[in-house]
């Protein structure tokens, strides 16, 4: 069985193997191999119900893998006992509906994990929230209820919420699905700057212009397995699997 | 009617209306002390009944997944739950008055613990209150979107963080119509307190009623007592609701923030007092 130390990929953060997710009788994962090195920005894309989703939640363990490991900097983090708080607060999560706490403002949804989850003293966390909220151009909102903000504008303190903790690597599921399409661009710019500062990404994504511009590598699933994945540029020019062509043949002719 | 009772009222030397002056005037103090209890019982023990509510809703939704917790725990866990359940569906399927007996006369028969009465009644009220919040709370928390519960668990925050810092902040907001509520129910219901002999509205006015025997103003009386005691709560908790709504609009934090900026910031209650 895999999992010794030794085997693990070098210097990845994170790494599936043989990572298998069923919901009842239904499988939705059938055995991942991933993995993200410092620096990378990975789009994960495929059709619909190909399991992108679920594999990302199943990284962070929003949903607990039905088998096969998740490995942080090589250690196994479904083992007994590991803290997964502790995991988590290293990875951040943006969610396709941003899941903002309603009962905070902008300033206290950036500033809650760093000092429950992260151990920050209050001003601290404040500071730090005000300059990644500055990065994402949200600094005028902080007294902002999230009802009162629009879905780009939400977006984007989500992104703040999750670079205030100072994460190792950050997850994106499908960043832009829940946005009207005017307020797509400025989100994307948002994670293009990301991107371009050497933030390790992981992005599950439909944007597959975005996708092939920002991205190092790119992984393509279909029906719960990575089909193809190599880097952006190839696996837009010349796809090595009929499933890729046909699937990228949407975007091409669009 | 309204003759044959202003007769039947007359019969004591006075008539209806002189009877009520007469109870006004003369034990005035009495029904103010029965106020007072009434009003401590129901504020207190609607207040240890929400915090009591709070306590097990929180209990009852710590998760027990096989992977949130070690085998030990989760027979605890169990176990807690099952007796939280008893609790809930004993209280709130028995009733207060049958509760106050058994309380008041049972734990000085089998325990020899003397409660005095309005002990007693706080204790019943409390307990009787809390089984019915534990459940409000409970569907005030299943009602928050599970968005929540994922965006905090993904920046590492615990249980008990999640729940005080973003959950339960959400859930109290949405269950304080039905908070108001009990304490409403609570201010009428503590009246079966008096057999005991609890020394609230109901039981002073039984009380009057049995040196005067004019139970018709008498108690005419205690229930416009009630009646002002309930509707005065009622509003005063829908102003707290909405107290508790917060400003509608918010303040640009910058330096050439304008009243357009903020009309355009706030939405339809523009004008409104902001905090």
């Amino acid at each position: 069985m895999a999992g010794e130390p030794a085997e693990a990929t070098p210097d990845a953060i994170v790494e599936t193997r043989d990572l298998r997710k069923s919901f009842g009788s239904n499988e939705i994962l059938k055995g991942i191999d991933f993995a993200v090195r410092p620096g990378q920005v990975v789009s994960v894309i495929g059709a619909s119900g190909s399991g992108k989703s679920t594999f990302l939640r199943c990284v962070n363990l929003l949903e607990w893998p039905s088998s096969g490991q998740v490995l942080y900097h090589g250690e196994d983090v479904l083992a007994r006992g590991y803290d997964v708080n502790r995991f988590r607060a290293r990875l951040g999560m943006v969610f396709q509906q941003f899941n903002l706490f309603n009962n905070l403002n902008v300033l206290d949804n950036c500033v809650i994990g760093q000092v429950r989850a992260a151990g920050r003293s209050k001003p601290e966390a404040r500071r730090r929230a005000l300059e990644f909220l500055a990065k994402v151009g949200m600094d005028p909102y902080v007294d902002a209820k999230p009802a009162q903000l629009s879905g780009g504008q939400k977006q984007r303190v989500a992104i703040a919420r999750a670079l205030s903790m100072g994460p190792e690597a950050l997850l994106f599921d499908e960043p832009t699905s829940a946005l009207d399409p005017e307020m797509v661009g400025e989100v994307l710019a948002v994670m293009g700057e990301l991107a371009a500062s050497g933030l390790t990404m992981v992005i599950v994504t439909h944007e597959m212009a975005f996708a092939r511009d920002v991205s190092d590598r790119v992984a393509f699933m279909d029906g719960g397995v990575i089909a193809e994945e190599g880097p952006a540029a190839q696996i837009f020019a010349e796809p090595a699997k009929a499933r890729t062509r046909e699937f990228l043949a949407r975007f091409h002719a669009g | 009617m309204t003759t044959a009772l202003l007769a039947a009222a007359e019969a004591g030397g006075r008539n209806f209306w002189e009877w009520v002056a007469h109870v006004v005037q003369d034990y005035w103090p009495w029904l103010l002390k029965g106020v007072g209890v009434t009003m401590f019982l129901a504020l207190t023990g609607t207040l240890v009944g929400v915090a009591l509510g709070l306590g097990v809703g929180v209990v009852r939704t710590i998760p027990s997944d096989k992977h949130s917790a070690g085998p030990v725990r989760r027979v605890v866990l169990k176990a807690v739950n099952i007796l939280l359940a008893i609790y809930v569906e004993v209280f709130r399927g028995t009733p207060m008055m049958v509760q106050a007996m058994v309380v008041y006369f049972g734990l000085g028969m089998a325990f020899q613990i003397r409660l005095d009465v309005v002990t007693a009644g706080l204790l019943v009220v409390s307990i009787n209150t809390g089984a019915y919040m534990a459940e409000i709370v409970r569907g005030g928390i299943q009602s928050i979107d599970r968005g929540q519960f994922e965006a905090a668990k993904a920046v590492g925050m615990n249980h008990w963080d999640t729940m005080r810092g973003v959950i339960l902040p959400q859930a109290i907001r949405n269950i304080l119509p039905a908070t108001g509520n009990e304490f409403v129910i609570n201010i009428k219901d503590t009246s079966v307190l008096m057999v005991i002999g609890t020394s609230e509205l109901f039981f002073q006015g039984k009380t009057i009623d049995g040196i005067l025997y004019q139970t018709f103003p008498v108690y005419l009386l205690v229930a416009a007592i009630y009646l002002v005691l309930t509707f005065t709560t009622t509003r005063l908790l829908r102003l707290l609701e909405r107290h508790l709504e917060g400003p509608a609009n918010f303040t640009l934090a910058t330096s050439s923030t304008t009243p357009e900026s903020i009309l355009m910031a706030g939405g339809e209650n523009y004008g409104r007092r902001t905090r």
